[in-house]
């Protein structure tokens, strides 16, 4: 199709006629340059994977693969994880009732506690993150539906909102600041931590809101409108998401830097997650100084105020209490992966040192005559 | 040369007609063509014919009646002015299939339901491609601008009626009816009317080598009749009206007439028609009216656009493509039902945007959503990288040193760039024999005269010796001296080659600037080949010494025992070779003089008169018409003539004449004579002119002085067919010289007479269809009208008599004529080429009657070719055989070893010839296209009967012959090209035209695959294309037609792959072919390395391409299954755009061009490789669908690893994708690297260079991006991903894991399986002796000569053999 547009004339030309230009002082021959490039000998390296050649790489990915895989098993399996799930679907489930009767214009919060045993005491720093299932947070028009330039604090996106943002662009005439889809689906449960201790004392464990959100989020991505300190008058004039119970500058009015779009309960959840089951980063637990663990074994009360619907598309909540190791979350698919994947490759070599002990050496020396 | 681009395709225009050129035209249309059409459709209105006046002439109301419709010469090649050039470029990029998709894509984006990524992104690919394109159109036309502006701005001398004089004009301000005075070199601005020539006849030379190429001098006569011819023109009274034809494209036709105001009307023909933009050559001086102007000339009505072909890997790839769409569809039909179905089962959730639309609706909203996600799948971009790469192999083919043709300082020419792969698939070759498999250097080998064969042995000796100081020396022969080394641009001698010189005077500022360079290219090009082995023919020294009776009549008295010729055979001799010197068009020129002129005849030492005396007293002859004569020389005459000769000072004396018999005494004067001449000759050999040096050197008295000498030998013949310069130099070589040539007279040397003009009545050029020529002259010596005709043995032979008379002259007749026909026979046996020379003297009123018929055809306007044929038929009858010669054309170098190697390649060699059977056989054997105990299949029958009966039973005989050979041989007669005997058939013309026929050609066609090589001989341009065609069709192979005279050119187009040899015959046959060589032997390079490599590199690199698309695509199809086929992409949109368009584009386009997968040594000593390509087997759909299923398992495992690694994390959608498109980009440069034969600097240059620019771009882009490019903004994902451990930890896994597999097919299907070619790449690696020793016992075990039956004690040789054969 392309090719057609081709001038094999002009290529002629184009070829004599440089011929020509270069000519007019020296004589010169049309004679090729015997260069290695031109005469395409241009030393080469020669890849013949053979048997022979390969199953060295095949050992070396073995060798290489097995150890690290252990180590990843290791890792992973030393990683302390806890889930508890408090949709609320079963009705025996303490949330069952909140889950039940739930309404967006429901005024008064449905407040449910779940109880949970650590087995184990958690040593380190302890991430607690609220997990969602089936919720398509990848949806494509979910996934546009918001407007980056708002977020930036761009005066101008913030009364007048991208167009991606519709449905969930105005709202009484008024613009929607966070517009959008994403925004306007803000996970909004509490969940409160208590340790019961041995002798039935609820202690409420310290939950740190910030830092959770990426540092590049929380300092460039989103940025408060205005100059002034005052929030309120930044965000005047435009309207608080639909589902959303208060407007967007009082999500934290405790903190100012943790409140309107800079609000890492925001940054975190306006991160769409890559797949329908994927859990969110909440509140961290710091680990106290000395040798007392994060999180005691013992029995535990999670305190949810119940606000965000997931019964309608068959979703699960739940609260996951987690530490990490160097390479993140527990996870024990990649050392196993990395132990399959190795043996595997010792395997092969093995077979392949075979072949090449049976086809290898005789067709090389077969080739060679007397 | 792209000076000319548009006016180099009109040969082939001319050649191939409508129909045949149907298939290769380009599918949309060619916008030059269009062009040039719609310019040529207003001409119409003016009716048939146009009326040219004289602009300033007196006429100037009908002036400017007639010629305001005409067009002015300015030329407007471009497509497109400044204003129009962006639509008109887009209109035409439009047409394209490929771009209307991307505007289709990049439409449906628009649609706001379906949209998938941010609107100008889809819009890149299509930008990209059309500025690319754009760019490249309007590069073109802007040089084709400056060459119009250049061409338009030439000057040339118009008439100017205030000035009465000539004044300076730029081309474009030439009208119809302008008076142009051209002179000599100067180009011809328009089609000019020629009216005036400087020259005494009339006469001007053109070169049209701007045209066709073709580089001798064509003629062109002044109208005749003109009141004013001779002085020069009064042209403000030329009342004269032309009419002529209606501007059309035909060269070769010119039709009008010039009514005079007396009202007098002259024919007008070609010849009085000057064609633009040929180059005045010798003339000093011309005036045309200018009748056809600017885009109406003949020229440019020829300029058409490129041809076009599709190669047949294209065609495979079309259906691949259309593979892909159908997978394309697959895909977004599964994700349209699965989105409907994920739709179906929600009840409202939070993340829903607009929960109205219903399942089905939405469904068919994301099918194109996902069209336009996933269109990489379909390889777009594919074909532009396949015109990238094939420019790239042409690069290196055009580059080759071994293509390269030292002599002639000449590369290949690649003039079709999108075939560069077929050459690897070759089956079927057509080679033309002369001038293709041979050298084309005719060279007088020996003659036969009056029935007595002169075997010239010395000149055979001659020959041998040069053949073999030519191949022993090879570039010494660079140093040799030659007289025709001329010093000035006109040494133009036939023999070399001046094709690329010629493009070096095209203009003359450009002449001025590279006379140098020009002059050099000659010196080197002729002192290297030139004519020197044409030129010095040694002759025959029992023909010099009876040549030399007649020098020395006084002394012939025969012996009876020495072979003294009778009077009789005198004449035929002397006549012979006064033929050979006059019946020809050669024309004479030497560098001192202007060419083309008739130097002055130098005062022989007496009167013509005597001369002719002297002469007619041996032109008796037993049917001449004329009275015996009764004249006796006069003793002084004689007595000078001696001492002309007699360098030898010895003592002479003048003996009284014999009357009538002619027959004297040998004296002593002849043993002297004889003796010095033979030895003469036989210290002869390097200088042509050395006899007659010598002879001048020793002699005070001679009658012309040393200068004069020097100046004769640098007499050059410009032929127009390379025999007839063979035959001018052997008569040269019997001091039988042709001098000059004029229109009415020639000026020849006659060996010890001196000069003598011939008047010369006509020439009846040589034509196809009679196969001869015929010069009638009035004898210079006897006076009589003679007729000397050359032709082919066949049709003269046919027109020769007996003559009537007496018993004993019919019977020395008929003695000649059997002899002759003998001698014939055995020259065809020697392979030589045959010509017949034969005589008819005209009596005055025969002569008178003939005359006056022939002057009528010539004036006659409609039918005059007919006329003049049947006019030169009825001259031409009743002829005297004198003699016949033979010409050697020798085989061009290692053509034996080239077909040789491309038979063992699989490669079927016919040879299609128009020469003899014997002759074509002959030359079988010596190329070693016929071996020994090769059987020969004879066809040759008269009737289409007889000819079926013949096809049977040379198809059972074949079958007769398999069968005892397959028993005979065994069970390891693999295939029968291998044995050591085949069939080879040989036909002729008239049976392959019955073979060719519809219910025989199946016949044909099978006993032809049956035979290992087929010769037709006596065949037809028609014919050649037929068979061509026939097989190309019938068989559906890749078919080469590689020839290199006009005759090819149709067989050239007919074939899949056109070779012309850009060799003796101009250049139509290098113009209509896709390659142009100057060697035979070039071929094998060409086939069996570059095209098994270009096909190899192409077949490979378009299965990587579809490789990479398809696993790159499904990476975004896996992603469906978890967003519930909304169509979203886990990537950042620019990045998945620039994906295809910039990360991983150049590495393909590098592996395309620069990949070997065999070394090019190996696959020249093993033509057996070649076998691998030409059955396709690198891309056939197993391989297609092996690559698409690689493809998947390698997107799943790249999609799958990170997946399950971070299943359940808080990863986000661009952090999830950012591992995977690290890894995919990993995994398809080092897939390549797997793929990849060679790997050189550039290729690691060019991964790491693609791999960095990936990551430097991720990493750039997440750091500066801060809301740009949303949704998906990339900003902080890349360097928070690329600081995590897991980052690379997924990486690497995905990497090794997708990769394993290709590695361990590709290690053990190379070692299990290892193929032929592989293994030769081992071999290579090994030391280069053991390996070439192992080499050499290869070729021997396998040399289909002598092939050893597997031995059971030699194990090694069968797996091996197997091997290599598979």
């Amino acid at each position: 199709m392309m090719a057609s547009s081709y001038n094999a004339k002009e290529e002629d030309g184009h070829h004599s006629g440089a011929a020509n230009h270069g000519g007019a002082g020296a004589v010169k021959s049309k004679k090729p340059d015997n260069t290695a490039f031109k005469q395409q000998r241009l030393p080469a390296w020669q890849p013949i994977l053979t048997a022979g050649t390969v199953l060295p790489a095949f050992f070396v990915i073995g060798l290489i693969f097995i150890p690290i895989g252990i180590g990843l098993y290791v890792s992973s399996n030393n990683i302390k994880e806890f889930e508890v799930d408090y949709t609320g679907v079963d009705i025996s489930s303490p949330c069952h009732p909140c889950a039940k009767n739930f309404s967006w214009n429901a005024t008064t919060p449905c407040p449910c506690s779940v109880h949970f045993t650590l087995e184990q005491p958690f040593e380190s720093n302890v991430f607690m993150y609220y997990g969602l299932s089936n919720f398509y947070q990848n949806h494509r028009r979910y996934v546009k539906s918001r407007d980056d330039s708002q977020l930036n604090g761009d005066r101008s996106a913030l009364t007048n909102p991208s167009k991606e943002c519709e449905p969930y662009r105005t709202s009484e005439g008024l613009p929607i600041a966070p517009c959008g889809a994403i925004a306007n689906s803000l996970f909004n449960d509490t969940l409160k931590l208590y340790y019961i201790d041995s002798n039935g004392t609820r202690n409420e464990i310290p939950l740190v809101k910030k830092g959770i959100a990426w540092w590049t989020d929380k300092h460039v991505k989103f940025r408060n409108p205005g100059g002034n300190d005052n929030l309120t008058l930044a965000f005047k004039g435009t309207s608080k998401p639909v589902n959303w119970r208060k407007p967007v500058y009082e999500l934290d009015p405790n903190d100012d830097d943790n409140n309107g779009f800079t609000n890492e309960d925001f940054i975190v959840w306006m991160r769409t997650a890559a797949l329908p089951t994927f859990r969110k980063l909440y509140r961290i637990i710091q680990k106290k100084s000395g040798s007392t663990p994060t999180l005691p074994s013992g029995q535990y009360v999670l305190d949810i105020t119940y606000n965000y619907p997931v019964l309608s598309f068959d979703g699960r909540k739940r609260m996951i209490l987690s530490t990490i190791s160097w390479m993140g979350g527990k996870n024990p698919f990649l050392g196993i992966a990395y132990i399959t994947v190795g043996s595997i490759c010792f395997f092969l070599g093995v077979v392949l040192l075979i072949i090449h002990h049976k086809y290898d050496t005789r067709n090389n020396s077969a080739d060679i005559p007397n | 040369m792209e000076r000319l681009h548009w006016v180099q395709h009109r040969c082939r225009q001319l050649l191939a007609g409508d129909s045949e050129r149907g298939w290769y035209s380009a599918p949309n249309g060619l916008p030059n063509k269009n062009f040039l059409d719609r310019h040529s459709s207003p001409q119409r209105v003016s009716g048939k014919r146009r009326t040219v006046f004289a602009r300033h002439g007196p006429h100037q109301q009908e002036y400017e009646a007639a010629s305001k419709k005409y067009k002015g010469n300015a030329i407007r090649t471009t497509k497109y002015s400044l204003l129009t050039f962006l639509p008109m470029n887009l209109f035409q990029q439009f047409h394209r299939a490929a771009n209307l998709y991307f505007l289709f894509l990049a439409l449906l984006n628009w649609v706001p339901v379906v949209e998938a990524f941010q609107k100008e992104i889809t819009m890149i690919p299509l930008v990209v491609v059309l500025t690319v394109i754009a760019i490249k159109d309007a590069l073109e036309d802007y040089r084709r601008y400056l060459f119009d502006k250049k061409v338009n701005n030439n000057v040339v001398r118009v008439f100017c009626s205030k000035q009465k004089t000539y004044v300076q004009k730029c081309w474009k301000d030439v009208q119809v009816g302008d008076f142009v005075r051209l002179s000599s070199n100067e180009i011809i601005p328009a089609d000019l009317l020629l009216l005036y020539s400087s020259d005494p006849r009339g006469v001007c030379y053109i070169e049209t080598s701007n045209l066709d190429g073709e580089t001798n001098l064509k003629q062109r006569q002044v109208v005749s009749d003109l009141p004013f011819q001779g002085a020069e023109l009064t042209l403000e009274n030329f009342r004269s009206r032309i009419e002529c034809e209606n501007p059309n494209n035909d060269l070769s036709r010119f039709r009008g007439y010039m009514e005079h105001p007396n009202g007098v009307r002259v024919g007008l023909h070609n010849s009085n028609l000057l064609l633009r933009s040929c180059t005045i050559r010798n003339t000093e001086t011309v005036v045309g009216i200018v009748v056809y102007a600017g885009h109406e000339t003949k020229a440019m009505m020829n300029n058409s656009g490129p041809r076009y072909k599709r190669s047949q890997l294209e065609k495979r790839l079309n259906t691949d493509v259309l593979w892909c769409v159908v997978l394309l569809i697959v895909m977004c039909l599964t994700a349209a039902v699965g989105h409907g179905l994920w739709m179906k089962n929600l009840k409202d959730p939070i993340f829903q945007v607009d929960g109205e639309t219903s399942p089905a609706l939405a469904g068919f909203y994301v099918f194109w959503t996902m069209i336009i996600v996933l269109q990489v799948l379909i390889p777009i971009s594919l074909y532009v990288s396949i015109e990238i790469v094939k420019l790239g192999q042409i690069y290196f083919i055009h580059n080759d040193l071994a293509l390269y043709n030292e002599q002639l300082d000449s590369r290949i020419q690649c003039r079709a760039l999108n075939i560069t792969e077929d050459l690897g698939q070759i089956q079927y070759l057509f080679s033309d024999k002369t001038g293709t498999l041979t050298e084309n250097k005719m060279v007088f080998r020996r003659c036969s005269i009056f029935g007595v064969e002169y075997p010239h042995e010395e000149n055979a000796r001659r020959l041998e010796v040069y053949e073999a100081e030519k191949t022993e020396a090879g570039g010494r022969s660079v140093t040799l001296k030659s007289g025709c080394s001329g010093k000035s641009l006109s040494c133009r001698s036939l023999s070399c080659n001046r094709s690329s010189v010629s493009l070096h005077t095209l203009t003359d500022e450009a002449e001025e600037e590279e006379e140098d360079q020009l002059t050099n290219h000659i010196q080197r090009k002729t002192s290297a080949f030139c004519s020197r082995v044409a030129r010095e023919v040694v002759p025959d020294p029992m023909l010099v010494r009876k040549l030399n009776w007649l020098r020395s009549p006084v002394l012939t008295l025969s012996d009876g025992s020495s072979g003294t010729p009778s009077s009789l055979e005198l004449t035929y001799i002397t006549d012979f070779f006064l033929a050979l010197a006059m019946c020809n068009s050669v024309v004479v020129s030497s560098p001192s003089q202007p060419r083309h002129q008739v130097p002055e005849a130098r005062t022989p030492l007496k009167s013509l008169e005597e001369i002719k005396l002297m002469f007619q007293r041996f032109s008796f002859s037993p049917f001449s018409t004329l009275s015996p004569p009764q004249i006796r020389g006069s003793p002084h005459s004689f007595t000078s003539r001696l001492f002309a000769r007699g360098k030898t000072g010895s003592f002479t004396f003048p003996t009284p004449p014999d009357n009538t018999t002619g027959r004297s005494e040998p004296g002593l004067e002849d043993q002297l004579e004889t003796s010095k001449l033979d030895s003469l000759s036989r210290a002869e050999g390097k200088d042509a002119g050395g006899m007659e040096e010598r002879e001048d050197g020793t002699t005070e008295n001679t009658k012309m002085s040393p200068d004069e000498r020097d100046y004769d030998d640098e007499l050059l013949y410009e032929a127009e067919s390379p025999d007839e310069a063979a035959l001018v130099h052997a008569a040269q070589a019997y001091r039988c010289t042709l001098r000059g040539r004029s229109a009415e007279s020639l000026l020849v040397d006659l060996p010890g007479i001196g000069s003598l003009v011939v008047q010369l009545l006509h020439i009846l050029p040589f034509d196809s269809n009679r196969k001869r020529m015929s010069v009638v002259i009035r004898h210079p010596l006897s006076g009589q009208v003679v007729v000397y005709t050359k032709g082919a043995d066949s049709v003269i032979m046919d027109l020769t008599e007996t003559p009537k008379g007496a018993d004993h002259a019919q019977e020395i007749y008929g003695h000649i004529r059997e002899q002759t026909q003998k001698h014939l026979d055995s020259y065809a046996r020697d392979g030589l080429r045959t010509l017949c020379i034969a005589k008819k003297v005209l009596e005055e009123e025969e002569y008178e009657v003939w005359l006056k018929r022939q002057l009528l055809a010539e004036s006659s306007i409609e039918n005059r070719e007919e006329l003049l044929l049947e006019s030169a038929q009825r001259l031409e009858t009743h002829l005297t055989l004198l003699g016949t010669t033979g010409i050697l054309d020798r085989l061009q170098e290692e053509v034996p070893e080239t077909i040789e190697a491309l038979q063992r390649a699989g490669i079927k060699v016919w040879v299609l010839t128009g020469d003899k059977k014997e002759t074509a056989i002959n030359i079988a054997y010596a190329c070693k296209l016929l071996r020994p105990n090769d059987q020969l299949l004879t066809a040759s029958c008269g009737s289409k009967e007889a000819c079926a009966a013949l096809l049977q039973q040379l198809r059972l005989e074949v079958q007769h012959g398999e069968d005892s050979l397959t028993t005979g041989a065994g069970n390891h007669g693999k295939s029968s090209s291998d044995c050591g005997t085949g069939f080879v058939l040989v036909t002729d013309g008239c049976t392959l035209d019955w073979a060719l026929q519809e219910d025989l050609k199946n016949d044909f066609v099978v006993l032809s695959c049956k035979c290992k090589a087929v010769i037709c001989c006596r065949s037809t341009p028609l014919q050649k294309s037929q068979v061509v065609q026939l097989i190309r069709d019938q068989l559906g192979v890749m078919a080469l037609a590689v020839g290199d005279g006009a005759n090819d050119v149709s067989m050239i187009q007919v074939a899949d792959v056109g070779i012309g040899i850009s060799g003796q015959e101009g250049m139509q046959a290098v113009m209509s072919s896709d390659f142009a060589v100057s060697r035979f032997k070039h071929l094998r390079k060409l086939l069996l390395v570059h095209g098994r490599w270009c096909y190899s590199r192409l077949a490979n690199m378009i299965l990587y391409f579809i490789y990479k698309n398809v696993m790159y695509v499904n990476l975004l199809f896996w992603y469906q299954f978890f967003c519930g086929f909304s169509g979203s992409v886990m990537t950042n949109s620019w990045v998945l755009i620039f994906f295809n368009l910039l990360f991983t584009s150049v590495p393909p386009l590098i592996y395309g061009v620069l990949d070997r997968d065999t070394p090019a040594d190996t696959l020249m000593e093993l033509p057996e490789l070649y076998q691998d390509t030409q059955s396709s087997k690198v891309y056939i759909p197993s391989m297609f669908w092996f690559t698409v299923l690689d493809a998947f398992y390698q997107s799943l495992v790249c999609f799958f690893v990170p997946y399950f690694a971070y299943a359940g994390s808080d990863v986000g959608d661009l952090s999830f994708g950012s591992p995977i498109n690290a890894s995919a980009l990993l995994i398809i440069l080092l897939h390549q690297v797997i793929e990849s034969h060679t790997l050189t600097w550039i290729h690691v240059l060019v991964l790491v260079f693609s791999s960095s620019f990936y990551f430097g771009f991720v990493l750039l882009f997440s750091v500066i991006c801060v809301t740009c490019s949303p949704p998906t903004n990339p900003l902080g994902v890349e360097t928070l991903q690329m600081s995590q451990p897991l980052f690379y930890i997924v990486c690497a896994l995905t990497t090794v894991t997708a990769l394993l597999p290709r590695l361990l097919f590709r290690a053990l299907h190379n070692t299990l399986h290892s193929s032929a070619a592989l293994k030769s790449a081992q071999m290579d690696k090994e030391d280069s002796e053991r390996y070439r020793r192992r080499m050499q016992c290869w070729n021997l075990k396998h040399s289909p000569a002598n092939r050893v039956p597997v031995c059971v004690d030699n194990p090694d040789l069968e797996p091996n053999s197997a091997s290599v054969m598979s």
